[in-house]
């Protein structure tokens, strides 16, 4: 399978002088729905800058399906959508013209640009909307308008920086299914989110970037699997006042009836049941605790300031 | 991109200019109109008619072209300036910087885009000066030359001044400080053999000085300049202009961080 994305050796250093990027290597394989993940800070965005050329880098190459940006920088943009984080589309235009302006601007006849426009917008539920200004939309129509605009030349790679940010939860579901849509349609994906669980969701691989540089490079699985504990969350028909003792591994009450038990890698969980059941405790459900993503991202990063001091 | 690719972005940037100052027409193309017929009203018929003859011709057939020439300066270089600044603080811009649109189409777009509004702003004023004077034009070619460069050089201004601006204040500064006093003193409401020799050689390091003439010869036929030097400059400032807005956004300067 190609390469979607190659960074290599990538820099850049503000006018203040500010190291953002220290010489990043990263490849995106094509179809990839792939995460990026970081701290506020880490680089993501300046990333994601220099590969849409709103950046000037300081070093290193960036190719997009093999077309370099510097060199053949009609081709690499011609594969490349972008959802910035931050609004960035004329206040006072209609969503319907700010994404037919987009398709000129790729160069697209005029009636195709009306036929995906309407398809896109109608897909993301715009369509009622689309002679109104778009400051007269709410946040997560803007947000939606900002992924039909990078999506109206049919981009190879399309790059999200946060786009569910502020989202309410079912509006945030209901983009992650129509992403999870267009990616099995072949569109490679770059997601950067501070939603943990949403790149657990969404992501086969991902990459953690801290101080301008890549901490961590592999698939979510691999990731995931390097996690030494593991929390389940289990529910009780009875009320609990206390924690139960259970021997070797550690309970955390988190309500009157659920408790959360630490389970080592490699450890059974049959004991566990054993000893609620010795104390009379019924069990009602059993879950993974979410967020596992954010244990290893906390702890990484962590890890990575600890070592720098 | 290809050629047709290439003229599909230039129309859509073109579109999208003329149809944002034909959608705010109470502020970019109705001013203009209402500030020149009292131009017209107040210079023209109330205090010309005691002015007199001048260049041997009334006041009012003398000072039309020169108020035509000033509304295609102010309006083909705000709209460029008020309207790539807005993108820019809108981010906005950030649409066609993502895209494969090569700079040169980009720079052209909006100057065709200050064109249009100069261009259009100036025939709305010609139709206006028309309820007070016949204007009988002699060069019809010189005429649509110089006011057709006119504007694309104040367009290509305009655009410079957007690129460096950091706040809206920055926009409003050229025009009310440079633009302004050199329109005013550009020759649009006298002949400069009125002024004392010195104050004509200071008269005539002011490049509006030129297209005032120019388009002034071509209506009435009179100069106080050489029509040739007037366009050469003219064409000379265009020249150098278009090279510094392509230096501008093929660097990024104060667009690209």
């Amino acid at each position: 399978m190609g390469k979607a994305l190659e960074i290599r050796n990538l820099k850049k250093v503000y006018d203040n002088r500010f190291h953002a990027l220290k010489g990043i290597d990263l490849d995106v394989s094509e179809g990839d729905f792939f995460a990026l993940l970081g701290p506020n800070g880490a680089g993501k965005s300046t990333t994601i800058g220099v590969i849409c050329s709103l950046v000037r880098k300081t070093g290193g190459q960036v190719s997009v399906f093999g077309h370099n940006i510097d060199t053949d920088f009609s081709a690499a943009k011609q594969e490349l959508g972008v959802v910035p984080q931050e609004f960035n589309f004329s206040q006072f235009e209609s969503p319907l013209r700010i994404v037919l302006n987009q398709a000129g601007y790729y160069g697209m006849p005029k009636a195709l640009a009306a036929e995906r426009a309407e398809h896109y917008l109608r897909k993301l539920g715009l369509w009622e909307k689309r002679n109104d200004q778009a400051r007269m939309l709410s946040g997560g129509m803007k947000r939606r308008l900002m992924i039909v605009r990078a999506l109206i030349h049919q981009p190879r790679l399309l790059i999200l920086d946060e786009p569910t940010a502020g989202v309410d939860i079912e509006l945030r579901r209901s983009m992650w299914e129509f992403l999870r849509e267009i990616n099995a349609a072949g569109t490679t994906i770059i997601l950067t989110t501070h939603y943990l669980e949403e790149a657990e969701s969404l992501c086969r691989n991902i990459a953690i970037i801290n101080h301008g540089e890549i901490v961590e490079n592999t698939s979510v699985k691999a990731l995931l699997k390097t996690l030494n504990k593991e929390h389940f969350v289990l529910d009780t028909r009875a009320a609990l006042e206390t924690a139960p003792k259970l021997e070797g591994y550690e309970v955390k009450l988190l309500e009157d009836h659920s408790m959360e038990v630490e389970v080592e890698k490699g450890q059974s969980l049959n004991p566990v049941f054993s000893a609620l059941n010795e104390q009379g405790i019924e069990v009602l459900s059993m879950r993974n605790k979410a967020n596992r993503l954010e244990e290893l991202f906390v702890s990484m990063v962590s890890k990575q300031a600890e070592g720098k001091q | 991109m290809n050629a047709q690719q290439k003229w599909i972005a230039l129309s859509s940037i073109v579109s999208k200019e003329i149809h944002r100052f034909t959608r705010i027409w109470v502020q970019t193309l109705l001013p203009p109109a209402i500030t020149m017929s009292l131009y017209f009203v107040i210079f023209g018929t109330l205090i010309g008619s005691r002015i007199g003859q001048m260049g041997g011709f009334s006041y009012m057939e003398f000072v039309v072209p020169g108020l035509i020439m000033m509304s295609v300066i102010t309006n083909s270089y705000s709209n460029v300036v008020s309207s790539f600044y807005s993108a820019k603080f809108q981010r906005s811009i950030e649409e066609i910087l993502v895209s494969p649109t090569p700079n040169y189409i980009i720079l052209l777009g909006y100057v065709m885009g200050g064109v249009s509004r100069g261009l259009l702003v100036g025939a709305i004023v010609t139709l206006m000066s028309l309820f007070f004077t016949d204007l009988q034009v002699q060069h019809l070619g010189i005429t649509i030359a110089i006011v057709f460069l006119t504007s694309v050089l104040f367009s290509l201004m305009g655009f410079v001044n957007a690129v460096f601006a950091n706040s809206f204040d920055d926009i409003s500064i050229i025009p009310t400080f440079v633009l302004t006093p050199l329109t005013y003193l550009g020759g649009v409401f006298y002949s400069i053999s009125l002024l004392p020799d010195l104050w004509q050689g200071v008269s005539l390091l002011n490049p509006i000085l030129y297209m005032v003439n120019v388009f002034r010869f071509g209506i009435l036929g009179i100069s106080d300049i050489q029509v040739e030097y007037a366009f050469m400059g003219v064409l000379v400032f265009i020249a150098l202009l278009t090279m510094l807005c392509l230096y501008l956004l093929e660097t990024g300067k104060r667009l690209r961080a």
